[in-house]
Order: C-alpha cells, then sequence, then structure tokens
C-alpha cells in the first residue's frame, strides 16, 4: 500500500517536471536572448544608463519611458550601431550636445541580445528582438 | 569548565564594545623638521599639503585654495563629453553631492582635464543637466598644464591625453582636510568605496581644523 503511494507521487512528481521544462522553442530563444543581453548591458551599456536603467538626470537618458522605446523601435539597432548625435526626447525630457558613442564592434545578433534585455526590463515588456529583425533595421539607418 | 567559558564569552563582548573614534591616515611625502619652540629644540612631522591653486567654476567665479581654508573637500578629475568612466563616477559623486550639499564645509571639485572643449559656459550647461544648484559642487576650468600639474604631483591621480574619448584618467575620489593634506583616496566607479568615503567624510569633519 505504501510503495503504491509513494511510486503515485513519484510518477506525478515526473510529470511536473516535464511540463514546467517544456518550454516552447520560442521560449527558449527568448531566455538565451535575454541572458546573453543581460551581459552585454553589464559591458557596454551600464556605466552611462545605469544599473537600473534609470540614465543620468538630463545628461542621459533612462530606458523608463517604453511609449518611446516602441515608437522608436525600428531606429534602436542604428542608435547602438553608429551611435547618436541628434537631438530626441525621451520622457519629457530633451537630450542635446552630448552624444552617444558608437558600438561599432557590437554585431548583429549582439545588437539584438542587448535590445532584447532592453525593452523587457526596467518595467518594458515588448518581447524578442531578433538578429534578422535587427539585420533589417540596420540596412534602413540614415547615415553613419 | 563554565567559568572559562564566562570569561571567554566577557572578553569578546568587552571587546565587540570597544570603539575607538577612527581616525584616517595621512598620506604624502612627510619630513622630519627640527625647530625651536621656546628655547628648546623640537621634533616635529611635517606633511605634504596641496599647494596654491586658482580655477574657475562653472559660474565663472575664480576659485583658490583660500576658500577652502577650514573645509574639506573630495575632488576629482573628468571631461564633458567622456565616454568611459566618468558618467559612472558623477552618479556616485551626486550621492556625496546630496549628503553634503547643505553643509558650507564640505566641498566637491571636479576639475576638467579637457579644457579646450568645456569652457566655463559648457561647464554650467552640464552642471545644470546634472541637476547641480548651489555652490557645493564646483566645476573647475584652468589652464591645461595647471590641471595636469596639480593631478599628478599633488592629487597623486594620473591623467593624460590619449585613450578613451582622447583622454585617459584614473577615477579616484581624492578627500582633502581642513589643512590641504591628503585623507584618502577612493575608486569613483565604486559605490562600495564612495559609501565608505560619505562615512570617512563624517568622521574627517569633526577633526579639528588646527
Amino acid at each position: 500500500m505504501k510503495i503504491k503511494l509513494v511510486l503515485l507521487l513519484f510518477a506525478a512528481g515526473c510529470i511536473a517536471i516535464i511540463i514546467t521544462s517544456c518550454q516552447s522553442e520560442g521560449e527558449q530563444m527568448y531566455n538565451r536572448y535575454y541572458t546573453t543581453g543581460t551581459l552585454l548591458y553589464r559591458s557596454h551599456c551600464e556605466n552611462c544608463h545605469g544599473v537600473n536603467g534609470e540614465g543620468l538626470n538630463d545628461l542621459i537618458p533612462s530606458f523608463h519611458d517604453s511609449v518611446y522605446l516602441r515608437k522608436n523601435l525600428g531606429n534602436l539597432p542604428c542608435f547602438i550601431k553608429y551611435g547618436l548625435k541628434a537631438q530626441i526626447t525621451v520622457g519629457n525630457k530633451t537630450f542635446t550636445g552630448q552624444q552617444m558613442p558608437a558600438q561599432g564592434n557590437l554585431t548583429s545578433i549582439e545588437i539584438a541580445e542587448v535590445l532584447t534585455y532592453v525593452t523587457n526590463s526596467f518595467g518594458n515588456k515588448i518581447g524578442l528582438i531578433d538578429a534578422p529583425k535587427v539585420n533589417n533595421d540596420l540596412a534602413k539607418c540614415d547615415g553613419e | 569548565m563554565k567559568r572559562i567559558f564566562y570569561c571567554l564569552a566577557g572578553l569578546v563582548l568587552f571587546t565587540a564594545c570597544h570603539h575607538a573614534d577612527p581616525t584616517l591616515p595621512i598620506y604624502g611625502k612627510r619630513e622630519l623638521v627640527t625647530k625651536t619652540v621656546n628655547g628648546k629644540s623640537e621634533e616635529d612631522t611635517v606633511y605634504a599639503t596641496i599647494p596654491a591653486f586658482s580655477f574657475v567654476n562653472q559660474y565663472g567665479k575664480t576659485i583658490t585654495d583660500k576658500d577652502l581654508d577650514g573645509k574639506i573637500y573630495v575632488t576629482d578629475f573628468f571631461f564633458t563629453s567622456c565616454p568611459s568612466i566618468c558618467p559612472g563616477m558623477q552618479r556616485n559623486m551626486l550621492t556625496v553631492y546630496n549628503e553634503f550639499k547643505t553643509d558650507p564645509n564640505v566641498k566637491i571639485l571636479s576639475h576638467t582635464i579637457d579644457p579646450k572643449h568645456d569652457t566655463v559656459a559648457v561647464l554650467k550647461q552640464y552642471a545644470d543637466k546634472l541637476g547641480l544648484s548651489g555652490d557645493s559642487w564646483w566645476l573647475l576650468y584652468g589652464k591645461k598644464e595647471d590641471i595636469y600639474d596639480i593631478a599628478e604631483k599633488h592629487y597623486l591621480v594620473s591623467v593624460d591625453a590619449q585613450g578613451n574619448g582622447g583622454f585617459i584618467h584614473q577615477g579616484w575620489f581624492v578627500l582633502v582636510d581642513k589643512q590641504k593634506r591628503i585623507r584618502g583616496s577612493y575608486d569613483g566607479t565604486d559605490m562600495k568605496q564612495v559609501n565608505q568615503l560619505v562615512t570617512d567624510m563624517h568622521t574627517l569633519e569633526k577633526e579639528s581644523g588646527e
């Protein structure tokens, strides 16, 4: 009787593990992008934009303005690859003068990973940004 | 056996409760001089101090060493177009600024190492964007050779016109006491060390200026 109960519990446990470990392929890909993006953010972005994406007052924009990120999603890869000199308005603050330095050494997939991290952290929830999308956007950047 | 245990416990408690007021070390070269006091010869240690200087702050006001008499201050070196360690340093220095901005006896001096680009007007604009007001954090402009000289010879911070963004420099925050002696240096990019700086500043402020 006791053995039956143990076996039943064991089987239930196995089923539970199988269900939770069965992530969809999309989810796995998102997690991969997000995790690598976290590390890239730390080494390339955090010093200026902050641990919590808070920016620095009126000098460096924060990543807390989801509306801005969503509206300019297609331009973000260009900002990262080639830097940014133009004036932008993020979260009611206008940024001029200072420029974002180009991160020209990042590959398309790395840009996609870091963007997946930024656009799904700090209160943002935009979803996966993959390498083909970044390649597509980079082809449309105006000037360098 | 029990008695030994109580003795040990007492000893541990006693030593744990003993908090001496910490004194910060004094950095830089020191010399032993012999002077005559009341006809008797006495030996005294003379510590290196920051010499006279004259720079201009973001408001266009000339700031000299005299403006810091009897005050403690923290100093660092930066430039406004710095793409590397400066933003992190400034973010951490804001913590120091917010802690002491209403205290007239504490100042922050940030020297630009790129005076060609960072004119007084540029420094003022930068200060505004950083959210600085009042008279406690000065962004200082001066002749390049004067700034490099005081950085390397007196604050013992290395700066160089090369590297990332055209300049290379170290992210030290240097703490100076009321007699202009260096009492500490902290990695301005490391928040833990900056918190230690704030603690040390409170300690140093209580020291007499004599």
